[in-house]
């Protein structure tokens, strides 16, 4: 540790210890990490580099509420049980947030470096390098004694992962339902190996077991089981919907319906969670496009074109109808992309997809946009530049624009949904139904894989005020 | 979970029925939904509709025929063993609107008219059944259907080899003249669906198709299902599986049930190999 005189003195005019990327050319062509870490040398180095505020704005900053200066501290005195400790009290998935976190618009983006001319800590590595050591360090918490009291769990994403973390830890006993065959939600069936590998969240989720959470897959809640059936047959005291974002947008222009034009949540389903890949010896297709073009300018679109890239497109084009800097994505997401060799397209947007002899798409039709005032997002509006058409070629299609709410969420129960068919939740997740709580993408539309676990700490908190009293 | 298969039964040297122990699903399946299943580690998955199912007894029925990889594989799994996942009950059930009702079903899709005639009768509808296949030796589930209390069991094969020589419209369109039917529904190949929507508009019967699109997670958030029906575009998985046959855009759903004809080559290929011969050993 730097000290002078005694004390503590940051090294923060030192440059941020870079991430140990896998050269871009490398891995462009596997699914293997593209980032693998910090090392110990590497986190005591940029833990050094933290002025360990008094009024921390980086905390402020994170959607939970991390201690983040007494967890860098922890590891400066190379107490990293501690530290893992500390970012456990309020996130129980630091592995994932750690890598998928947009951590420039939280966290980093608040650190007082940036005002000061350094750069931010690297606050997401330093959490993510102690997830990483979390099998070597303390397991996880012990609960406190049964207190009778069953919940129901419905999705296993991040939402409903925290809440059952939160909950067990507090006695209950929690059952998790999941329509796939596996746990996760997105974080398996959505992001990319490269970005999250799968074997990080089987670990979050067999920590889970480990808690006593038991796990039901294969079962679709408002299909397999109702919410009567719960609290009348099954004796459940509550239950918490985290069913996720559902139904995917569409562009709504000719042509979409071709062979060979996929929504992102298809394209990447089929590669995360069913591995097709390895087809065949993974029994699951996918279309191995020669000329990949993606539309959107987030997260997803993001993992579909690196993705593309991955299974062999000799060209992969991000159509977005804004510029870069309107891009929602992380930025390390869209560096990386380009890196790799993804092209970005920007201020276009698609009016058609076209097959060709053989029925697939073949080509796809666009029109060049500016941008023009601010809308209600206070992005500036793409406007059609007129007889300003062109064609690409095209032979798969990935859009990534967004999705609208899972219809499950009505059919799983009888809760008020908001007039985008959203669950209308309070701060604690409470629904109109006093014995049912909802959180995640479900209530917020689609959001980050952080503020759904925030929802689920909380309603899992909330749910034990509540029940504990009665 | 795994489920275990109770039952196989053969109808033909392709078309098979797997009665699996399944307690919740057998208390929650209804006519026209269906169930995804994933055979093991490796596979992929696949929808089914139910045959059959019995909540005292907590199995759920469905039959396939060998058309791929995947269904020649499940095809070689026996009573006892087990599936590895299943997943349902899946879409919205058949409406069941009173009526004299027309139930079409051509080839496999038999497995599915099978139910839906039955659970209509058991709402108190009359039903007239029409079979269809190419060849006799296509025909499934011709006793069961003969044992139901039907108005009347027509059977069409192209050559002839059972019943009316032709195809299913023929006999459709005798029902619509003589005011004998008053509601269609029709499950098979796609042309089937197609020409007896066709038929129907003619004389304004209204026709239901359960549709059979390519399928991944069956929920409704993969997209991959997507069909155009009346324009818009609909999930077979959440929307469906039936619609309004004379809205559905027919052609979209033929070329993306095709999108993976190259790779289902790849795959028998695969499946070949592995159950014989040892070149990729």
């Amino acid at each position: 540790m730097p000290l002078v005189n005694g004390k503590y003195k940051a090294n923060n005019k030192d440059p941020r210890v870079p991430a140990n990327e896998v050269p871009a050319e490398v891995r462009a062509h596997n699914f293997e990490p593209v980032d693998t870490g910090y090392t110990y040398e590497d986190a005591i180095e940029e833990a050094n580099r933290c002025l360990d505020c008094k009024r921390p704005r980086c905390v402020a900053g994170c959607p939970v509420g991390i201690d983040i200066p007494t967890f860098i501290r922890q590891i400066r005195e190379e107490d990293e049980e501690a530290a893992l400790a500390t970012i456990r009290d309020s996130n129980m998935l630091p592995s994932v947030c750690g890598r998928v976190c947009p951590q420039e618009n939280q966290c980093e983006g608040s650190c007082i470096l940036n005002k000061t001319g350094d750069d931010p800590i690297a606050i997401g590595q330093l959490e993510r390098y102690l997830g990483d050591q979390s099998e070597s360090l303390a397991k996880t918490p012990v609960c406190k004694p049964a207190n009778g009291k069953k919940v129901a769990v419905v999705g296993s994403g991040p939402s409903g992962i925290a809440c059952a973390g939160a909950l067990a830890r507090e006695g209950f006993d929690v059952t998790v339902y999941e329509a796939f065959q596996t746990g996760g939600g997105v974080l398996t069936y959505g992001i990319p190996e490269f970005r999250l590998p799968k074997a990080i969240v089987k670990r979050e989720i067999d920590g889970l077991k480990d808690l006593g959470v038991k796990f039901e897959y294969d079962a679709v809640v408002g299909r397999l089981y109702d919410a009567d059936e719960f609290f009348n047959e099954y004796d459940y005291d509550a239950m918490y919907l985290a069913v996720g974002a559902g139904l995917p947008k569409f562009l709504n222009i000719p042509g979409e319906n071709l062979p060979g034009v996929f929504c992102a949540n298809e394209y990447l389903t089929r590669v995360n969670l069913m591995k097709a890949m390895l087809f065949p010896e993974y029994m699951t297709p996918i279309k191995h496009g020669k000329n990949v073009v993606v539309f959107g300018g987030g997260n997803v679109a993001m993992d579909a074109a690196r993705t593309a890239l991955r299974l062999g497109a000799e060209t992969v084009t991000l159509a977005y109808r804004r510029t870069e800097k309107e891009m929602p994505a992380r930025v390390a997401e869209l560096h990386h992309a380009k890196e790799e060799g993804v092209r970005v397209l920007e201020l276009v947007s698609p009016i058609a997809f076209e097959a060709g002899e053989d029925g697939f798409v073949a080509k796809v039709k666009l029109e060049r946009m500016e941008l023009g005032e601010p809308d209600e997002s206070g992005r500036r509006r793409p406007v059609v530049i007129p007889d300003s058409e062109f064609e690409l070629p095209c032979d798969v299609a990935v859009t990534a624009i967004g999705t609208n709410a899972n219809p499950f969420a009505e059919m799983a129960a009888d809760v008020k949904l908001n007039k985008w068919g959203y669950i209308e939740a309070d701060e604690n997740g409470r629904t109109s139904d006093p014995r049912v709580w909802a959180g995640g993408d479900i209530v917020t539309g689609a959001a980050t894989v952080i503020l759904a676990m925030g929802a689920g700490k909380k309603a899992a908190a909330d749910m034990a005020e509540k029940l504990l009293a009665e | 979970m795994a489920f275990e298969i109770l039952e196989k039964t053969q109808y033909s040297e392709k078309v098979f029925k797997f009665r699996v122990h399944a307690p919740q699903m057998a208390k929650k399946a209804q006519a026209g939904q269906f169930l995804i299943v994933r055979m093991d580690e490796t596979g992929e998955r696949v929808p089914f509709t139910f045959a059959d199912w019995n909540p005292e007894e907590g199995w759920v029925e469905f039959i396939f025929m060998v058309i791929g990889a995947t269904t020649e594989q499940l095809s070689q799994l026996q009573a006892g063993e087990e599936i590895l996942d299943i997943t349902g009950p899946l879409g919205k059930p058949t409406e069941m609107v009173p009526g004299n009702w027309c139930v079409i079903g051509g080839g496999v899709g038999l497995a599915i008219a099978y139910p839906v005639a039955r659970a209509l009768l058991a709402a108190g509808n009359k039903v007239t059944v029409i079979m269809g296949a190419r060849t006799k030796d296509l025909l499934i589930l011709t006793e069961q259907f003969r044992e139901l209390p039907l108005e009347n069991l027509i059977i069409t094969t192209d050559d002839g080899s059972e019943g009316e020589k032709g195809v299913v419209t023929a006999p459709l369109e005798r029902l619509c003249q003589d005011k004998a039917i008053d509601q269609v529904f029709a499950v098979g190949p796609v042309p089937m669906m197609k020409f007896s929507a066709l038929t129907c508009e003619k004389y304004d019967m209204p026709i239901t198709a359960s549709l059979n699109p390519i399928m991944v997670d069956g929920t409704g958030m993969c997209g991959c299902c997507r069909v155009t029906v009346d324009g818009q575009t609909k999930f077979a998985c959440v929307d469906g599986p039936d619609f309004d046959a004379t809205k559905v855009d027919w052609a979209d759903l033929s070329a993306r049930q095709g999108s993976y004809r190259a790779e289902e080559k790849v795959a028998m290929e695969h499946v070949e190999h592995e159950g014989g011969c040892k070149c990729h050993s």
